[in-house]
């Protein structure tokens, strides 16, 4: 496989990975559709940050914010009977790959209409309709068991992949590394997608990895890959096709690192204060959705007015979702506790 | 997800002449729902070509091919994760692992994914995963047995035979439930011969076996120990001790009734397990008694188990660190039955 990015960011420093004139790797329709998939996102969680400072939302939340077009863009380029593994900060994986916008915000409060009828919360969805198998609040545990889906798929000969997303900190964890060799020695058709947003919690991606690119390991596993501009959706639409391909025609696993950036804290209960404040400045001018929206302009397909409504639009459901799942009755506990074993 | 059948009885002793070792009896369950079932393989460390270390998948490669019995790198939570992952989409996975010893470094898989998905996702993972444990004749990185690490975890049935028939009848029901079994063998007991009907049948999961009847104390053991315990109760017979012995065959689900039935009669409860005593099953069975049928108790309930320290090399320790059939006699007389 070719690199998804020659020219690569450097392991704390945005690049910027021009596109070529006239070889739109996604359609204007699509980027359109695309961009205000993300402005959901960010609606959402924009909303989500402020009702948690007012008290009225459930638990801890880990957010994407400057992450979105990796979620979106994974999504985008698979299929619904391919699977997607997501983590615990995974709001765009989950709209990426189709999730129904109030049974995600009902999930979000724990009640029973929610994706898993409250019993998952933000970190565990997931919902085998439309390929979500599903979240992880354990960085890196559930990358064996995608390997495991994909296993499923070639011993059945389907023509399906399995997508494992994982952070930069899940890449050091011993199980990912048993995947990813497992996938290569039986040429299983996954994609190891590593969003890179250059923080482990509070210690940067510097301090915790000996190489600038995980995606270099990918040479040591024997399958393809590259770095990837995580705030390029087309970029990351791009390599996800094109690691698609290579998985269901060729049994070729990748390992696709998506440079970005956590412009949020860690979760909501982050204080804050270790993310430097001029790195902090130099990834919100590459904003992915400011990036896809200059995008879109340059293409004479979104001009002020559009981009307006696209905004308006996208609150107007992220409004109605959340006052849908605030609205909604709370699970009954009793079939849960009658389930269990003695 | 299918229920439980707590009414049936454990299939009849057959006095066919047909006897199996264990590692056949297991051998042959696997092959009958291969056979069955196409969805079902095998994978593990040397399972495929060597047919495992302990001959449990001999034959099984010639006879069903690479892609169902696959040998895996030594990788025990990749291997695990693997099979949760094909589980999840449908297939049905009997994962090895070779060695007790070996589990914790798939702990994650079971405790984060294999326990979550059904409970939190509502979705079967039916997978099977085999081990083994079992002191003496290695070095104590080959010496646990750690059912204990597993009962603990929710949602997974655990089962741990005595002898070859409800070796295969056990393994055949693990492989057809929808719900997570961890299945426990003992490594010397695998060469030991027992009566095995040939055609497949299964042995219901959460049902006790009363394997020698006895009015005067009951012993409550599984997998080797049963067999211990069921060697003291023989000896004890010699001194006009009439012990019952009950073999668990199924930690999770626990049978009680079974076990409240027989301390009715006796008063007296011996649990007899191999793994280190301290936070061991037989502390589960033991609150369980006091909870349930504390009426029926005449004395203190009683639990032998493995020394709460590594079982070291020599085989001169192994009667000081696990308790055989001289230490459970012992025990049941300082009881005054």
């Amino acid at each position: 496989m070719q690199r998804a990015v020659e020219s690569r960011p450097g392991a704390d420093q945005p690049a910027a990975a021009p596109t070529p004139r006239g070889q739109h790797l996604v359609g204007t329709a699509l980027l359109l559709e695309l961009y205000r998939r993300m402005l959901t996102v960010r609606r959402l969680e924009e909303r989500l940050l402020e009702l948690k400072k007012e008290g009225r939302t459930v638990g801890a939340l880990h957010l994407c914010v400057g992450q979105e077009a990796v979620g979106i863009g994974v999504g985008a380029a698979l299929r619904p009977t391919d699977t997607l593994g997501s983590t615990h900060r995974g709001h765009a994986h989950l709209i990426g790959k189709g999730t129904d916008l109030r049974a995600l915000t009902a999930e979000l409060w724990g009640k029973a209409a929610g994706v898993v009828g409250g019993r998952g919360g933000h970190q565990l969805m997931a919902d085998p309709s439309i390929g979500l198998l599903g979240g992880s609040g354990v960085v890196g545990s559930n990358v064996p068991v995608m390997v495991g889906q994909a296993l499923a798929m070639k011993m059945r000969g389907e023509d399906r992949v399995a997508v494992a997303l994982f952070g930069d900190g899940a890449a050091n964890i011993g199980e990912v590394h048993e995947a990813i060799n497992l996938a290569s020695v039986w040429r299983l058709p996954v994609i190891f997608v590593c969003e890179n947003n250059q923080w482990g919690l509070t210690v940067p991606f510097r301090q915790q990895c000996a190489v600038a690119d995980v995606a270099e390991r990918a040479k040591g596993y024997g399958v393809a890959g590259g770095v990837v501009d995580g705030n390029d959706v087309e970029a990351v639409y791009g390599a996800v096709t094109e690691g698609r391909r290579l998985a269901v025609e060729d049994g070729t696993p990748s390992l696709l690192e998506m440079k970005t950036y956590r412009l949020h804290g860690f979760s909501t209960g982050d204080l804050g204060g270790y993310q430097p404040e001029d790195e902090l400045e130099l990834w919100r001018a590459r904003d992915p959705l400011l990036l896809t929206r200059q995008r879109l302009a340059e293409r004479q397909a979104l001009d002020d007015d559009a981009d307006q409504r696209c905004k308006e639009e996208t609150a107007r459901a992220v409004e109605d979702a959340l006052e849908y799942a605030m609205s909604l009755p709370d699970p009954d506990p009793r079939p849960y506790v009658e389930g269990v074993l003695r | 997800m299918t229920a439980i059948d707590l009414a049936h009885e454990p299939a009849p002793s057959t006095s066919g002449e047909r006897k199996l070792r264990m590692n056949e009896a297991i051998r042959e369950a696997l092959e009958q729902e291969m056979d069955r079932d196409e969805r079902v393989f095998v994978m593990g460390e040397d399972v495929a070509t060597y047919g495992g270390v302990f001959r449990c998948t001999a034959g099984l490669l010639e006879r069903f091919g690479p892609e169902r019995v696959r040998d895996t790198p030594i990788s025990e939570g990749g291997i695990v994760g693997a099979g949760i992952g094909a589980a999840l989409l449908g297939l049905r996975p009997v994962v090895e692992i070779m060695y007790m010893d070996f589990l914790p470094l798939a702990m994650d898989q079971l405790v984060n994914q294999w326990s979550m998905i059904p409970a939190i996702w509502d979705l079967p993972v039916p997978m099977v995963l085999r081990t083994q444990g079992g002191a003496g004749g290695s070095s104590t990185h080959h010496s646990k047995i750690l059912e204990a690490w597993v009962t603990h975890i929710p949602e997974l049935l655990v089962v741990a035979p005595s002898t070859p028939e409800d070796a295969k009848g056990l393994l055949i029901s693990s492989i057809r439930d929808d719900r997570p079994v961890v299945f426990i063998e003992h490594r010397h007991i695998y060469e030991r011969r027992g009566a095995v009907p040939e055609e497949p049948y299964e042995t219901p999961i959460g049902k006790a076996f009363v394997r020698r009847e006895g009015s005067d104390v009951t012993l409550i053991s599984w997998s080797r120990m049963a067999l211990q315990a069921e060697a003291a109760a023989e000896a004890l017979a010699g001194s006009g001790i009439d012990a019952e012995l009950i073999d668990l065959r199924s930690l999770v689900p626990l049978d009680m009734d079974t076990i409240s039935r027989s301390l009715a009669k006796t008063g007296r409860a011996v649990i007899v397990h191999e793994a280190c005593r301290r936070s061991g099953f037989g502390a589960e069975v033991a609150a369980r008694i006091a909870e349930e049928a504390f009426d029926y108790l005449d004395y203190p309930i009683v639990r032998l188990g493995g020394l709460d320290r590594p079982v070291p090399f020599s085989p001169v320790f192994l009667p000081e660190v696990i308790p055989l059939a001289q230490t459970i006699v012992d025990a049941v007389r300082k009881l005054g039955a």
